[in-house]
Formats: C-alpha cells, sequence, structure tokens
C-alpha cells in the first residue's frame, strides 16, 4: 500500500444514523473521518449497514440523524446531483440506449461544458482505461470487464474529488476482478482522488485499500490499514471475517500483564495475549492464524507454545497444504503449512504436536 | 472436428451421412412434438375464425350473384354498347323475361333487387313489381296455347312429350314425394331447345325446391311461351314421331298465327324505368363474378355505367369516419399515454406489497362487465348526471349551462380513454419495472437534475413501453365498437359501427367486409411502419 495519507477530515460521518422503519437502526453512531485522496474501503457482510452509508454519502438516502460532511461543509441537504461525486454502481448502471461516448459525456453536458472540451475529456478519460477505440459502442456490445472499465471512466470524467464505488468488480470473474482491482487502485493513487470503495469481498478490500473499515451491525467494528486488521484483529468477528481463522473457547484464568492464561473447555490451558478481554474468569474466544501454527519441531521457536493435535485431514493445494486438526476437542482447526521441499507431508490419524507464539493467539470476546 | 475440416463438402456426421440431414432428423421428433401441442388450437382457430374471417372479407369482392339470377341478361348484354344505344335491344329484354320468370318462381328476384339496390336506388321495387308482372306475359301464350288444344295445360300431357318413357312410367305411378330424377326425352333438346331448357329448370325446381312430382304440377307459363318462340323459329318437330307428335305439328301450324309479344315494349309498360340506362347500365356493370363497387363506396366513390366517381356529397360519410376513427383513437391513445405514465411510474417504483394492491385497482375495471362501464359513464356525464350536477352545486357553471359530455366524440374520448387505460399501464408498467433504480441514480449522481435525469435516461428507456401500449390501445381503439355506439351519439361513433349497421340492419355484407377491409389493412400498415421505424422487438408486454 502506498504510505499513509494525512487525514484531514474531507469526508466527516458524525455521530451518523439511520433508520428506514422507525424502529430499527441500520446505522448507529458512525463516525469516520475519511482523508484527501484515501482509498478507504467498508467491508462487512451483507445487511450491515455498509451500502446504506455510501448511500447518504452520495446523497440517496437521508441520516436520521448526525451529519455528513464533504470538505468541512456539511451535504445533509444538498441534492446528489450537486454534490460532486463521482459513482461506480454494482451493475455498472451504463445508459443503455447512449454509445459510449454519449455515456461518458453526459456528466459534461448537465455541467454545460463545450462541445471541444467535452470531447477531449471524454477521450482522455477513455485512453485512461484503455478503451478508447469504443467510442461509438453501445454498452449492451461491450463485454462485463469494458463495461466496468467504462463505467469507470465515466465516475472519473468529470473530475470529481471523491469517487464512491459500489461492490463494483462482483459481477467480474476471478481473474479479470483482479485484473480491475489494480486497475482501480493504479487509478485512483495516480490521480489522487478519494475513494469510498463499499465491499464484501475481504480480499478485494485488503488488496486495495489504505484502510478499510470493517463493518458489522451497523457500526464499524475495526478502522485500520489492511496489515493490522489481519495481524491485529480487535475483536472475534474482525478476527473471523478476515482471513481464515482458529477459534478455540474457554475462560480466562489469570492474566499477568501481556500474557494470559486460558482455560480451554476440554480443560487444557494456554497462553495467550489479551486483546479484548475484561478479567478473570470472563468467557473468551482465543484466535490462532492457520499460518502461524508450526508443527515442524525444527522451526518451532523456542517460546513457543505447544498442544497435542491429531491429524484428520491433509488436503494439498498446490502452493500450500492445508491441514485439518483436532485441538482441544476443536475438529475445525486448520493449519496452513507452505509446499517446501523440506515440508512432511502429515497423514490422518496420526498424533502430532503443534506450536505457536503467545503473541499469535489473541484473546478476544466470546 | 480435423476430419471434416480436412475435406471439403458438407460436414459429415459418425455414421458417415451429412451432418445437416442427421440434425433435421433428430430435430424433426421435437418439431412433430411441438406441433401436436399447438394442434388442438391451431385447429380451432382456422376452423372457427381464420376461415370465417377470410370467407366474410372475399364477400368485398364477390358479386356471383348477378350472374347466378340472370344468366341469359349477362350474357345477351355483352353485345350492348350504352354510349352507342341508351336502351339495348329486343334480345337483352327477352332474356330478362326469362330469367326474371325463373327468378320470381324461385323467389330470388327480391335478393338480386336488395343487391343492386345498394348502387342505384329504386332496382330493389323494380324488381319486386316486374317479378309479379312477367307471369302476366307467359299467359299470354299458355292462353292461346290453351285454346288450341286443352292438352297444353295438362301436366301430365306435357310430362309425358318431354319426359323420357321410363322415368314417365316410373314418376306418373308413383303416388307421393317427387317422384325419381326428371330425365329429359332423348332427342329433345334438339328439337325445341328453349322449351326444354325452361321444362327441364321447372322439372328440377318442382323436385329440388318444392318437393313436388313435376308429373302433378302445373307447368310454368314460361314453358308455353318458349315453346311459341321454338315453333316460331326453326324448331324441327317435323321427324318427331312419339308421344304428342301430332299435337306439336298442330300447334306449329297454329302458332304462326299467335299474337306474339313485344318483350321491350312490355317491360316499358310494366315500368317505364326499364329504358333508363342507368338502371340497365348497373346491371351490366356490376355482372362479373368479383367487383371493386363495395371498395369504391366504401372510400366514398360509386361505379356507374359511366366509370368511376366521387359519390354524392350527402352519402359521402366513410372517408370522414375512417378519419374520424383515426384521429379519436390517437387521441385516445395520446390520453392514455399522459394519465397511464404517471400510475406505472409510481406501481414500478413502490414496494412489491404496496405496488400489487395498487395494481389491482388498475385490473378492476376488468372485472367489471364493459357495459356497465360504459352505462356507468351515462350516468356521470349526461346533462342531468353526477358531474353537470356537482358542477352546479359548486357553482362553477349555471344551471342553463349545463356541459354537454355525452352523445358526442367527448363522451367516446372520456369513456373509451377510461377503458382502454389498464392497456396502457399494464405494458409500461411490465417495462418500468425492468429499468433499475441505479440508472436514475446514476445520472444524478454524474449531476443531472431530477427532470434530466427523467428525461434523458428514464424516458428513453421507457418507450418501448409507450409503443407497446399505444399499438394496444390503438389497435383496439380503431376497431371499438360498443362504447362509441352507447355514449357516441351521432357525432361520436367509429367506423366498426357502420360496419355492425351494415351487417346487422342494412344486410350490405359486402359493404361491411370492405369497410373491415379496410381496417384491417390500415392496422396492418400501422403495424408494419411501426416495426420499419420503432421495430417490433422493441415492444415489450413483460
Amino acid at each position: 500500500m502506498a504510505s499513509q495519507p494525512e487525514n484531514d477530515g474531507f469526508v466527516v460521518f458524525d455521530r451518523v444514523q439511520k433508520s428506514y422503519d422507525g424502529e430499527i437502526l441500520v446505522v448507529k453512531d458512525l463516525n469516520l473521518s475519511i482523508g484527501r485522496g484515501e482509498f478507504l474501503t467498508m467491508l462487512g457482510p451483507s445487511g450491515s449497514g455498509k451500502t446504506t452509508c455510501l448511500m447518504m454519502l452520495a446523497g440517496f438516502e437521508t441520516a436520521t440523524h448526525g451529519d455528513i460532511l464533504l470538505g468541512g461543509q456539511p451535504i445533509n441537504n444538498i441534492p446528489p446531483h450537486k454534490r460532486g461525486i463521482g459513482m461506480v454502481f454494482q451493475n455498472y448502471a451504463l445508459f443503455p440506449h447512449m454509445t459510449v461516448g454519449e455515456n461518458l459525456s453526459f456528466p459534461l453536458e448537465v455541467r454545460k461544458i463545450s462541445k471541444s472540451d467535452r470531447e477531449e475529456k471524454v477521450k482522455r478519460a477513455l485512453d485512461m482505461v484503455q478503451m478508447g477505440d469504443f467510442l461509438n459502442r453501445r454498452p449492451a456490445q461491450l463485454s462485463g470487464g469494458q463495461q466496468q472499465r467504462i463505467a469507470l471512466a465515466r465516475a472519473l470524467v468529470f473530475e470529481p474529488e471523491l469517487v464512491l464505488m459500489d461492490e463494483p468488480l462482483g459481477a467480474l470473474d476471478k481473474q479479470l476482478r483482479e485484473h480491475m482491482q489494480f486497475e482501480i487502485t493504479r487509478l485512483a493513487h495516480n490521480l489522487g482522488i478519494t475513494t469510498v470503495y463499499v465491499t464484501h469481498d475481504q480480499t478485494e478490500a485488503l488488496t486495495m485499500s489504505d484502510r478499510v473499515a470493517v463493518f458489522d451491525d451497523g457500526r464499524i467494528q475495526q478502522l485500520d490499514p489492511p496489515d493490522i486488521l489481519y495481524e491485529e484483529p480487535k475483536n472475534s468477528f474482525v478476527a473471523q471475517f478476515i482471513g481464515e481463522n482458529n477459534t478455540l473457547e474457554g475462560v480466562i484464568k489469570e492474566i499477568r500483564g501481556k500474557t494470559c492464561m486460558v482455560r480451554l473447555d476440554d480443560g487444557e490451558e494456554i497462553i495467550a495475549t489479551p486483546i479484548n478481554v475484561g478479567e478473570v474468569g470472563q468467557r473468551t474466544k482465543v484466535s490462532i492464524r492457520p499460518e502461524r501454527v508450526e508443527y515442524n519441531k525444527e522451526r518451532m521457536h523456542d517460546d513457543a507454545h505447544t498442544i497435542k493435535a491429531e491429524v484428520l485431514e491433509f488436503i494439498y493445494m498446490g502452493d500450500i497444504f492445508r491441514t485439518r486438526l483436532k485441538v482441544a476437542g476443536n475438529e475445525d482447526f486448520v493449519i496452513k503449512t507452505r509446499n517446501a521441499p523440506d515440508q512432511v507431508k502429515l497423514k490422518p490419524g496420526t498424533q502430532i504436536e503443534i506450536g505457536w507464539l503467545p503473541e499469535d493467539c489473541r484473546a478476544l470476546d466470546a | 472436428m480435423s476430419d471434416a475440416t480436412e475435406t471439403s463438402g458438407p460436414m459429415l456426421a459418425a455414421d458417415g451421412r451429412p451432418l445437416k440431414a442427421s440434425l433435421n432428423r433428430a430435430l424433426r421428433r421435437q418439431k412433430l412434438r411441438a406441433l401436436m401441442l399447438i394442434a388442438p388450437l391451431l385447429i380451432f382457430i382456422l376452423v372457427a375464425f381464420i376461415a370465417p374471417i377470410a370467407d366474410m372479407l372475399f364477400r368485398s369482392v364477390e358479386n356471383r350473384i348477378v350472374e347466378e339470377t340472370l344468366p341469359r341478361t349477362v350474357a345477351a348484354m355483352d353485345d350492348w354498347d350504352a354510349d352507342a344505344e341508351p336502351t339495348p335491344g329486343e334480345e337483352v329484354y327477352f332474356a330478362l323475361f326469362r330469367d326474371l320468370f325463373v327468378a320470381s318462381e324461385k323467389k330470388i328476384h327480391t335478393r338480386l333487387g336488395s343487391r343492386l339496390n345498394y348502387e342505384t336506388t329504386g332496382i330493389s321495387s323494380l324488381f319486386r313489381q316486374t317479378g309479379r308482372d312477367v307471369e302476366d306475359i307467359a299467359e299470354i301464350y299458355e292462353d292461346q296455347f290453351d285454346d288450341l288444344n286443352e292438352n297444353w295445360t295438362e301436366e301430365v300431357f306435357w310430362a309425358e312429350l318431354m319426359g323420357d318413357p321410363d322415368w314417365f312410367a316410373e314418376a306418373s305411378t308413383t303416388e307421393d314425394g317427387t317422384g325419381p330424377d326428371f330425365v329429359m326425352k332423348e332427342g329433345m333438346e334438339d328439337r325445341l331447345p328453349m322449351t326444354a331448357e325452361a321444362y327441364r329448370t321447372f322439372a328440377e325446381f318442382t323436385q329440388v325446391e318444392d318437393e313436388d312430382n313435376p308429373v302433378g304440377e302445373n307447368v310454368w307459363p314460361l314453358v308455353h311461351a318458349m315453346l311459341y318462340h321454338d315453333l316460331t323459329g326453326n324448331a324441327a318437330v317435323d321427324g318427331y314421331t312419339g308421344f304428342g307428335s301430332e299435337e306439336l305439328q298442330a300447334a306449329k301450324e297454329a302458332a304462326a298465327d299467335f299474337e306474339g309479344v313485344d318483350y321491350k315494349q312490355t317491360f316499358l309498360d310494366i315500368d317505364e324505368d326499364w329504358g333508363d340506362p342507368t338502371i340497365l347500365g348497373t346491371i351490366k356493370v356490376y355482372s362479373p363474378t368479383y367487383t371493386p363497387g363495395y371498395f369504391l363506396t366504401a372510400v366514398d366513390l360509386q361505379l356507374n355505367p359511366e366509370g368511376v366517381e366521387a359519390q354524392d356529397e350527402d352519402q359521402a360519410i366513410y372517408i370522414k369516419l375512417f378519419w374520424r376513427t383515426v384521429w379519436m383513437s390517437l387521441t385516445i391513445t395520446f390520453a392514455t399515454i399522459v394519465l397511464g405514465y404517471p400510475v406505472a411510474y409510481l406501481l414500478s417504483s413502490l414496494p412489491m406489497r404496496v405496488s400489487s394492491l395498487l395494481m389491482i385497482l388498475v385490473l378492476l375495471p376488468f372485472w367489471t362487465s364493459l357495459l356497465v362501464r360504459t352505462s356507468a359513464w351515462k350516468v356521470l356525464l349526461q346533462q342531468q348526471g353526477v358531474i353537470n350536477d356537482l358542477l352546479v352545486w359548486s357553482g362553477l357553471i349555471n344551471e342553463a349551462g349545463r356541459l354537454v359530455m355525452i352523445n358526442n366524440q367527448l363522451g367516446t374520448i372520456i369513456a373509451m380513454t377510461h377503458i382502454l387505460l389498464p392497456f396502457m399501464i399494464l405494458p409500461l408498467y411490465s417495462v418500468m419495472a425492468t429499468i433499475p433504480p441505479s440508472f436514475v441514480r446514476a445520472a444524478k449522481s454524474l449531476g443531472a437534475t431530477n427532470w434530466v435525469a427523467f428525461w434523458r435516461v428514464y424516458f428513453p428507456q421507457s418507450v418501448p413501453g409507450i409503443g407497446a401500449g399505444s399499438i394496444l390501445v390503438f389497435i383496439l381503439a380503431i376497431g371499438y365498437y360498443i362504447t362509441p355506439a352507447l355514449v357516441g351519439g351521432t357525432s361520436g361513433i367509429f367506423i366498426s359501427n357502420r360496419i355492425a349497421y351494415h351487417i346487422s340492419s342494412s344486410l350490405n355484407w359486402g359493404l361491411a367486409a370492405a369497410l373491415g377491409t379496410i381496417l384491417l389493412a390500415a392496422v396492418l400498415i400501422l403495424y408494419w411502419a411501426y416495426d420499419r421505424i420503432v421495430g417490433i422487438d422493441n415492444v415489450k408486454l413483460g
């Protein structure tokens, strides 16, 4: 990721709430500040309120409570067409009755920009997404990826300072999606545009963003750069949602500074790093990333905490091996190991000893 | 694949047969199955719908009645040139006498009279009256033959004279019923050609229509008239030795002194209209099997002996009616667009639960009888009706100024707009429901005001719905019948009301068929034009 831009509060959500029916809050007390030029992703399961936030920012939904500020100005009462925010929709929303050129020209026409300027800008925008030859095509004659590029060009052609993207890559196949992820981030950073990106795809969020806001239940659960988010999840939801995660449930037995002792439900005791736990006796979910677990004795760190495990299943996945273990009564404990020449292929049924560093074992809320 | 690309010639299937043939064989079963599935409906439609309509449309040019009723007259008139001589010669009237006598016996001369009366008024009564009088003409001969020998009025004598001996033997002993089918005596047609033909017509008519035995029925006086003409002509009775040869020989000698009839003069005495070139000219002009006459009438022209000319001003109504039908249908279509578009838009933008409820309200009129709805408009719109009462009560108009909103074009337009509105709303709705809200949002996010977003982005995408609704409403409106008939008065009726009038009241089916054909053609042309301009693929009904 590019270096973290300075947060000057270009877009600010200030204690924003939203309810559709007057009974349930879809967005609960949202506070968020996005810096100029930042690429921020709103990530969350469906129904978590992320799209609602985007729609409030675009002006298609009104906040029930609180202010949304753009460049320091409250925009709650500004209609969408005066906000000057570019937007890319999930299904591209390219106007089917207009050619590609007319689609791109549309935002310039409504801004009463002269014809020659319009042609110039349209051409530049099309070249930017390498679609210069498609000026006179209709959207229906384009492939999904091409439509995606046109939608992007259309959102950028009138040079907005802020661009919103609502799951723009959802309809593309995997390869194209990865390519477009790269294209979009490149464009956003080259042009220095502030981008708010909504997705439910965590890979997309991690690879593209400067910061990721993980939404659940109408709240931001964690707002951090991708590496922090992955390595230091602040609660069990984030830990579960981002990447693959092994969970062991138990009770806090003892807290000692930066470590704590957790008694697992089957009586086993392990050392963990307390992150989101209060006092002794509280229930906790201990989270360990599959790739941080080691079973090769020669590689195991001296400080590693070890525990017995039984191999249940071995899956060969090419670049990695995925092994399912039974650990402390949990039969879904997964470990991932790199496919290296000296790596052992574990056989189902064997009893092994696995280990991890206490720092990689995080005690979170239950 | 590689085999096929290497060899030239058609692609072959695994068994070596051409791939196309194999594919066709595989598809034939499916096609047959599909055909079997639609067969019952197809047959039903063909038999109960397409065939009758084709038959009906065929009547718009069909004109056999003239040559079937007056075959000899039509043939005799071939040589008559109305420009050279105003009235035809004796032979035409002679033929007319023979034709009319038979027609009047068969009682079909009045049908022909009504048919020709569409073209020239007065022919109907002329035919009816003349039909009564031709009998008297023929009786002049009958009486003279009777005076000569009473045998000539004996039906049995005639039967034995004209009939084949075997036939006569059997027929004369048959007590009940029609007897065996009439068989002419050999050689009779050569000896007495006209008499034989007249007697055969009489015998067959008696057997087939009256279901009587010719042996026991009074012979038509026409036969006597023909006998006179045969005998005074070159009848070869000299060589005849069979039954009644003596009577024939005697009649031939006596006939030379009989009182003859000047047919032309007689017809003129019956009615001087028989000397009117227009009357006979009309018969001549309408003698072919097919006639453009109905179509010409349908476009306010008429086919005269002098040629095609414009209909009299007071009778020229069809062009006016066609135009009125078209422009009122257009007005109704436009009104349904204006009223239906916002409703369809609302329906498509509301949540499903609410929109289904509203849709029921839109469809409610479908569940009410068309007659009831039209009658309801009568109650609402009439001068002493609900709307006028409300306006008077609210003081907007005074008692004397009650509005005339029914039995005129306004009434038809109001009632039909209401009745046809669902046919506009439904296709509009189904098209609008497929326009994602993201389009308008996208337009707004790109800087378009509400109006621009609607007009430049939403409206163009709803045009297929307008097209579908307009075609539907216009085609329904242009052929509408009940509502204009009930609330249209005289100024608000459509061409279809005129068609119905000709079908059920004036019984001029040919003209009704011609009007209907023109209407059908107009709709098809409109449909074609629409397809060329908008493209029928762009029309979505759902």
